[in-house]
């Protein structure tokens, strides 16, 4: 397994994917610098006190946050699509897997060098964007870290669910599948708060049902969470009942982090998922 | 099977929905022999060597290779394989991607650099060890891949179509290796349409059709006798009587023809001729090829094919 992490790796850097990545991050980093600045600057000339900056510079965080995850989810999507299938259909498989290399191994190294892959970047780009946030709006979300970690979490569910698909679909058919999944995750998760603010439970529990299939959306609030100042959050708790619901249908607020139970769910999904991902190619003629 | 047996299978088959790959493959494949498979397109050869290395499973019979069941992960340890489709990743360096491979293989880390360089200079490709695989022609992907096929030293390679992509030059060293891994007691399965080659190198042969070996055996006894024709003029019907001690004789104008004949006799028989008063213009010492016998016996199976059917 060691050796088809270190191959995954040495091919990320090599096909210049990482460089890409970089690339990418400072340029938004420098573009974040300078939006920043100048909103800032406008604030204080039209008299905006310190206290609301300081909501108005949260929550282009976490706009900038939604759109990072959707290239993090994208980027893992498309990085763990053909990770198995374009192998198997250019044959470089067939040499190693006549080498004494469990499948199972195969499919765990790949998956392990991606996660790395994804995990390295996100903490890259999370201290970049966040530090340089920091710099200029001396604005730092309460909890940087769990928010960067969330932001992870999403890129290795989509990961592990694009090897999954990997093992038996082509790399195209993988990436847009996935995109979808994305996306019906996200809307599950608006449609979810929408339906409970207006007291559907079928909708909800069926919005609930989609949410826990591909667990994207409950991280994701734990990312809006962390970014979030003290004061929002206590805003959205103080409202309470049907307005508080409505509140918390918002996909850009949450007035809590997800529960012990909820990470400890994802974690045996993405398990599951391996484990499915492994049983699948096991069965797969090469 | 015994110790000195390879590989051998057992009414070996493989079914893909309502086609038929494989139909009962049954061999022997002594060690330190040079194995040819032969076969039309379509035969199953490649889906019998994806079975032999398990990476397809057989939906019927058995097989083993080197005493293992098929697929056993610690005798891979000691399969080598240069499959017929392949590509290596173009992103690594020709010496890494030999270095992967003898991770994967499990040779300790200390030999790695003398299997690196051994097999480089077999193949011929010590000089562009350090380049990337992706900038190099079909021919060097397939020395690079033959390369990789021989790493830890194993006791069975299967070669799939190992000429396919090489020049006559890359050829005629494929052929000098396949005689080295024989000096060296190793197993060669050779699998490959190029009947002219493999007549060259194999030791035994099976010629397998709609997924059945339809015959086996050493390649002198499948290729049967020798003859020879000999164009003569002024030779007489008595004279011609003389030539009868050295096997049965044929006439067709000026052609004689001895069929079967020792390779040993031809002088013989041509200085016997000379005497007789015989002028001799040519003489051509003939055999059945490969090809010849193979397309015969392809005809054969049609040919009862069609009366079963």
């Amino acid at each position: 397994m060691k050796t088809i992490v270190r191959l995954t790796l040495v091919e990320a850097v090599r096909r210049r994917i990482l460089w890409a990545f970089l690339g990418l991050t400072v340029v938004i980093a420098l573009l974040t610098a300078w939006g920043f600045s100048v909103l800032i600057d406008s604030a204080q000339r039209h008299g905006v006190n310190d206290v609301q900056i300081e909501v108005g510079v949260s929550q282009i965080l976490i706009l900038l946050a939604f759109m990072f995850s959707f290239v993090l989810a994208m980027s893992a999507a498309f990085l763990g699509a053909p990770s198995i299938s374009s192998e198997v259909e250019s044959g470089v498989l067939l040499a190693v897997l006549a080498r004494p290399l469990r499948r199972s191994e195969l499919i765990l190294g790949r998956w392990l060098g991606l996660a790395i892959i994804v995990v390295a970047y996100t903490a890259v780009a999370g201290v970049f964007e966040l530090g340089v946030t920091k710099l200029v709006t001396d604005y730092l979300p309460p909890q940087p870290v769990p928010a960067v970690a969330y932001l992870a979490g999403q890129a290795i569910v989509l990961l592990t669910i694009s090897v999954l698909l990997s093992t038996r679909l082509p790399g195209i058919a993988a990436g847009a599948i996935c995109v979808v999944l994305f996306g019906l995750s996200w809307m599950a998760g608006v449609i979810g708060g929408i339906a409970a603010a207006l007291n559907l439970p079928e909708v909800a529990s069926l919005a609930n049902g989609a949410r826990y299939l591909l667990p994207l959306d409950g991280l994701w609030k734990g990312t809006v969470f962390s970014l979030e100042p003290p004061s929002i959050a206590l805003l959205g708790q103080l409202v309470g009942g049907r307005g508080g619901q409505a509140v918390s249908a918002n996909p850009f607020f949450a007035t809590s982090g997800p529960a012990p139970a909820y990470l400890l769910y994802v974690a045996l999904w993405v398990a599951a998922v391996l484990g499915l991902a492994i049983f699948s190619f096991r069965r797969r003629e090469i | 099977m015994t110790d000195a047996t390879a590989i051998e299978t057992r009414e070996l088959a493989k079914r893909y929905k309502e086609t038929i790959a494989l139909a009962g493959l049954t061999m022997t494949v002594p060690r330190g022999e040079v194995f040819g498979f032969l076969g039309p397109n379509g035969a199953g050869k490649t889906t019998a060597v994806k079975l032999l290395l398990g990476l397809a499973r057989p939906t019927g019979g058995q097989g083993v290779v080197l005493g293992a069941p098929l697929g056993d992960l610690a005798a891979r340890r000691r399969i080598g394989y240069l499959p017929e489709l392949f590509r290596y990743q173009s992103w690594l360096r020709a010496r890494e991607v030999l270095a992967a491979h003898c991770e994967l293989a499990g040779v300790p880390s200390d030999r790695w650099a003398g299997q690196i360089s051994s097999v480089l200079e077999l193949v011929g490709l010590t000089d562009r060890a350090g380049d990337r695989v992706g900038s190099f022609s079909k021919g060097m992907q397939q020395r690079l891949g033959i390369a990789v096929a021989l790493l830890g030293d194993p006791e069975v390679v299967f070669l799939d179509e190992p000429t396919s992509a090489l020049d006559p030059v890359g050829r005629a060293d494929v052929r000098a290796l396949i005689h080295h891994l024989r000096e060296h007691g190793v197993t060669v399965f050779l699998n490959s349409h190029l009947l002219g080659e493999v007549e060259r190198v194999c030791d035994r042969v099976a010629i397998v059709d709609r997924g059945r070996v339809i015959v086996e055996g050493r390649i002198d006894e499948l290729l049967g006798s020798r003859s020879v024709r000999i164009r003569v003029t002024e030779f007489d019907g008595k004279a011609e009587a003389s030539l009868g001690r050295f096997g049965p004789l044929t006439i067709e104008g000026d052609w004689l023809t001895i069929r079967p004949v020792e390779a040993e006799s031809v002088p013989d028989i041509v200085a016997t001729i000379v005497a007789g008063g015989g002028r001799v213009h040519a003489v051509e010492p003939g055999r059945a090829t490969l090809e010849d016998r193979f397309l015969a016996l392809l005809q054969i199976e049609e040919a009862l094919e069609a009366a079963k059917s």
